[in-house]
């Protein structure tokens, strides 16, 4: 405690910050006080009769006007921290040591008023989950209202009416007055997440706590959300504690970043220093596993950190982390490291800070990396070794797939006139939005759901029934899926013996020893240890059960496994392995995947074709490295430029909201019918001529196999986007494979 | 993969030094084992299923004796309970009157819980127009109340046990028909089941090992909820004079045999047959709770 350096830095737009909450406030009881002080914070939950620590000896502070990130995976005690500054922790919570003052209040010592004046006008937070935070019975005005009526003096239904519609508004809401009269469940996720921000503002906090707040959000929303926020905090003078495991939302939101591991805040300083050059080697390990632009996975292996958060309750007398740190020496396992002081205002609980950014390297490089030249050529779409294998390379085709679902008050055309296809050995990439259709074309494929008459779909030439009872066992044996959600995927009550066993049995045929051979095989090509086959999925972490899916999509050897966002419930640390993994066994046995995913560096790292859909249409197909450079379609263009980024090294940080391509509006009702392009009530490059409301583009062909349905000619879409005060992408094209 | 890896998660196998992430949960029984009301539940259920077995070796008196010079006599130390209008001795018929009571009720249960699990299971997986079906049905039989049921069944088929226990058990399956197609639908949204389909699992594959291992759980407190319910439905009947015949000793039996002569001052007649069955249902119902809490907890 008493190597405890200060840890509460402020840079010169903070103080800018003091004085226009001041302003806005007309000054609080301190006005020196920052707007959270939080120290040496110590809370535990009393589990089983046993007090276990989720919050050890936390210090840090917001100033006014800052934004401060708290970084973390889950079980680091993020929440756990936002909860306690709240006071809201759950039943068996509590805090057993430490402070916490709100703009100079001490918010541990408060009664049950102070605590309700507190969380009426001080703070307000807003969740993850804005269908959960609503009330699904009451009109979004009557909540907001409520919300506004709590935090001020009463006034008159007039003046509330009115200061709900300025609230909506400054929330970017068109329409306010129509939104008012809506329930919840009337409202997109993004919509109802603003509405939720307008209502935390209503009270004009000194601090807004969000609590992963785009995280339920599609990729572009998402950037709208966050883009909405940045000026808000300005205009309002508000402080922002901003939580999320999202390293590169945090570096784009805030302006100093706190970094927690097991309970402890083991690294803290200036968002871009900090992300840009870590000195714990906790950070230095979870920035390495995130994909970075230019890496793929015929090159480049993620690095995943080794073993697992230590377990709740058992206290190792050295640093949290040196039991998975490759940089440990016996210091670090004997006492605790303190807070060291690595650059002004950053500091960093590790022993070997100086060293941190030399963390070895988890991961072997690939025992055969593609030589850089050939891998370009191949990443240039043409003369690849594979592109060579003609139509009878072809593995899965889908052509012409439609898929209408009857709903009530009319049909949804989920759908239109889809025709993707899939080489053996590769990985297409399928993007897109929440409603987009991806994974209608992937349950289709499997013969989940059946697709509209007139489509074809084939496996190595031959159609598939169109549902899985006419299909063959050899056909079930040849598509598997790895599903987003294991705990959903996985039987809860099976063990994972029985899990993985059970498909070796059923599909491939075997029994006694060969199956326990092939159980041996597959357990350990899936990394997991026999010691884990009598364990059921509760017993196993996230990675660790999302392995056992892709065993048992492995287990018969399918020729084509679908993977619907395999790695968006896990953590960052633990979606690199299993990424890993997935490209190992690509490497080995040449299994194609379908790739669904909503994060874009993900994609780039796995794809090798990527199709891009909206609404239900193909928008834009072909090579991964010619989606990823221009030209491209706009609606293309719009996401990648939505896509939040980490600062690199040696690179300026720019405001991404500069050059960020903003969507009007929301995606078209898959009920109407819409004439002209699909795209074209949100479409930035919109032409004028009408052409685009009257007439459908068709797919053009720019370079060979590459795919764009716009009436813009591509060689136009090109000078567009690449055009240096145009509103070019920030992913410039060809970063990776340059 | 070359040695030069460290600490791998995705290089050999995990868990060479790494421990099992998630500790196991502490096994049901045991959560049960540490709640005292299940224990208080268990004793009083165990005296009398001890009753219903051996009642007959320990009973003071033969419960069918007839003593037609001590009737309605007060209890005494010959006769703990007194004796009822025939001069039969209480104590020995509440003993013994356990047995029919302990063996109907819960074959009727299980016999219910049986059937009711299947058809909820078929009604939650299949759903479409079958489901839609049955649920009227479920829904025109929980209209009409269970005992006039019964009683249409006891007088078609003229009462016996075995009467009885087919009747109650097909009045209950309805009943539990609903809870677990209530469960089986919560678990219809998971994709372990298309993961399922997609092994080429058939449907009764689905039902009976994918799904009935999940919704069993709440199959087991339905289980204890129902059987109190038995007990009291075959007490009722039996009150009634549609249940378990007399001679034999049996609570209901005995209650409605000498209800009438209550209002004379013969209270111990009725009284420790009806503070037998309060005593039963309400150990059920004891045993029922805590089974249900660590079940949903």
């Amino acid at each position: 405690m008493a190597d405890e350096v200060s840890v509460g830095g402020r840079s010169p737009e903070s103080c800018d910050g003091v004085t226009l909450a001041a302003q806005y406030r007309g000054a609080p009881a301190a006005p020196a006080a920052p707007a959270l002080a939080v120290r040496s914070l110590d809370v535990a939950y009393r589990v089983r009769g046993a007090d276990q620590l989720a919050l050890r000896n936390v210090s840090f502070e917001i100033a006014r006007g800052e934004t401060y990130g708290l970084v973390g995976e889950s079980g680091s005690g993020k929440s756990t921290a936002a909860l306690a500054i709240v006071r809201y922790l759950p039943r068996n919570g509590r805090v057993s040591a430490g402070s916490i003052s709100v703009g100079g209040r001490d918010v541990l010592g408060m009664g049950q008023r102070g605590l309700r004046d507190l969380r009426a006008r001080h703070i307000s937070m807003v969740y993850q989950e804005p269908g959960r935070a609503l009330n699904p019975s009451i009109r979004i005005g009557g909540q907001l209202t409520e919300a506004i009526k709590t935090s001020n003096s009463p006034r008159n239904e007039a003046e509330l009416t009115a200061a709900a519609e300025t609230m909506l508004a400054r929330v970017r809401i068109p329409d306010p007055r129509r939104v008012m009269d809506r329930y919840p469940h009337e409202l997109s996720g993004g919509m109802a997440q603003r509405v939720v921000i307008a209502m935390a503002l209503s009270a004009t906090p000194e601090l807004l706590i969000l609590d992963e707040p785009t995280t339920a959000l599609d990729a572009t929303v998402q950037a709208e959300v966050l883009d909405l926020l940045a000026p808000l905090r300005d205009e309002l003078g508000m402080s922002v504690l901003f939580i999320s495991h999202n390293l590169a939302v945090i570096s784009q939101m805030c302006d100093r970043v706190g970094v927690l591991y097991a309970g402890e805040l083991v690294e803290e300083g200036p968002a871009a220093e900090l992300l840009r050059a870590p000195r714990h080697p906790y950070t230095v390990g979870l920035l390495r596993c995130v994909p970075r632009p230019g890496q793929r996975k015929d090159r480049d292996r993620l690095d995943a950190i080794p073993g697992f958060l230590p377990q709740p309750g058992d206290k190792a007398p050295g640093c949290v982390f040196a039991p998975r740190c490759g940089l440990a020496i016996d210091e670090c396992r004997t006492a605790p490291p303190p807070l060291f002081e690595v650059g002004s205002g950053h500091v960093s609980r590790c022993y070997r800070h100086q060293v941190a950014q030399d963390l070895p390297l988890t991961q072997s490089p690939l025992a055969s990396p593609v030589p850089m030249a050939e891998a370009e050529a191949d990443a240039d779409g043409d003369a690849g070794p594979v592109a060579d294998e003609g139509p009878e390379g072809l593995l899965v085709s889908v052509e012409g797939v439609s898929k209408t679902f009857q709903a009530r008050g009319g049909s949804v055309r989920a759908l239109r006139d889809v025709s993707v296809s899939l080489r053996a050995g590769q990985t297409l990439g399928l993007v897109g939005e929440s409603g987009s259709g991806k994974t209608t074309l992937a349950r289709i494929l499997l013969g989940l759901t059946a697709p509209d008459p007139g489509g074809r779909v084939t496996l190595d030439g031959a159609e598939l029934a169109a549902t899985l009872a006419k299909r063959p066992l050899a056909t079930l044996r040849d598509v598997q899926i790895v599903f987003q959600n294991p705990d959903s995927a996985l039987n809860r009550r099976a063990t994972v013996r029985r899990l993985i066993g059970r498909p070796l049995a059923k599909l491939a045929g075997l029994s006694g020893p060969a199956l326990a051979t092939r159980l041996a095989e597959l357990v350990s090509s899936v990394r997991l240890a026999q010691r884990h086959l009598p364990l059921k999925p509760g017993q196993l972490s996230g990675g660790l059960k999302q392995r056992v899916a892709i065993a048992r999509a492995f287990a018969a050897g399918p020729r084509v496994v679908v993977c619907d966002e395999p790695t968006s419930a896990l953590d960052v640390s633990v979606q690199a392995a299993i990424l890993n993994l997935l490209g190992d066994l690509q490497a080995e046995r040449r299994t194609s995947y379908v790739f669904i995913s909503h994060d874009l560096e993900i994609v780039r790292y796995l794809a090798d074709q990527i199709v891009v859909l909206y609404a239900g249409r193909v928008l834009e197909s072909g090579p991964a490295s010619a989606v990823f450079s221009a030209p491209h379609h706009p609606y293309t263009e719009a996401l990648l430029s939505a896509m939040p980024r980490l600062p690199v090294a040696g690179e300026a940080a720019g405001d991404p909201a500069d050059t960020r391509i903003q969507l009007a509006g929301e995606p078209p009702s898959l009920s109407d019918a819409i004439s002209g392009c699909i795209f074209h009530t949100r479409c930035p490059r919109k032409l004028s001529s009408g052409i685009c409301e009257s007439t459908e583009p068709g797919l053009l062909e720019g370079e060979p196999g590459h795919l764009i349905r716009c009436h813009i000619p591509i060689g136009e879409l090109r000078g567009l986007q690449l055009s240096p005060g145009g509103t070019t992408p920030r992913n410039s094209p060809g970063a990776g494979s340059a | 993969m070359t040695d030069t890896t460290v600490n791998p998660i995705s290089g050999p196998p995990v868990g060479t030094a790494a421990v099992a992430p998630v500790q196991a949960p502490p096994a049901r029984w045991l959560l049960l084992m540490r709640r005292p009301t299940f224990g208080i539940g268990v004793v009083i259920l165990a005296f009398w299923i001890v009753c219903a077995i051996f009642g007959g070796s320990f009973a003071p008196h033969s419960p069918l004796a007839q003593d037609l010079l001590a009737t309605n006599s007060a209890p005494s130390g010959a006769h703990w309970f007194g004796t009822d209008q025939l001069g039969r001795d209480v104590l020995s018929r509440v003993i013994t009157g356990a047995r029919d009571i302990l063996y109907v009720a819960p074959l009727a249960t299980l016999l219910g819980t049986v059937l009711g699990t299947a058809l909820g299971l078929v009604m939650g997986y299949l759903g479409g127009a079958f489901d839609l079906i049955a649920s009227r049905l479920v829904e025109a039989v929980l209209a009409l109340p269970a005992v006039i049921i019964a009683f249409l069944f006891i007088v078609a088929l003229g009462p016996s046990t075995l009467t009885l226990i087919l009747v109650i058990g097909i009045i209950f399956t309805p009943l539990i028909a609903r809870t677990v197609r209530a469960a089986v639908l919560a678990e219809r949204d998971l994709d372990y089941l298309p993961a399922a389909r997609l092994l080429g699992e058939g449907p009764a594959w689905i039902m009976a090992r994918e799904i009935l291992p999940n919704v069993l759980p709440a199959v087991l407190v339905e289980f204890t909820v129902r059987l109190g319910y038995a007990i009291f439905t075959v007490a009722t009947l039996s009150f009634l004079g549609f249940g378990i015949q007399p001679p034999t000793p049996d609570w209901g039996a005995d209650i409605y045999a000498n209800y009438a002569v209550l209002p004379a001052g013969y209270w111990w007649d009725t009284l420790f047959p009806a503070l037998a069955i309060a005593s039963l249902v309400t150990a059920v119902n004891l045993v029922t709770d805590s089974v249900e809490q660590v079940a949903n907890g």
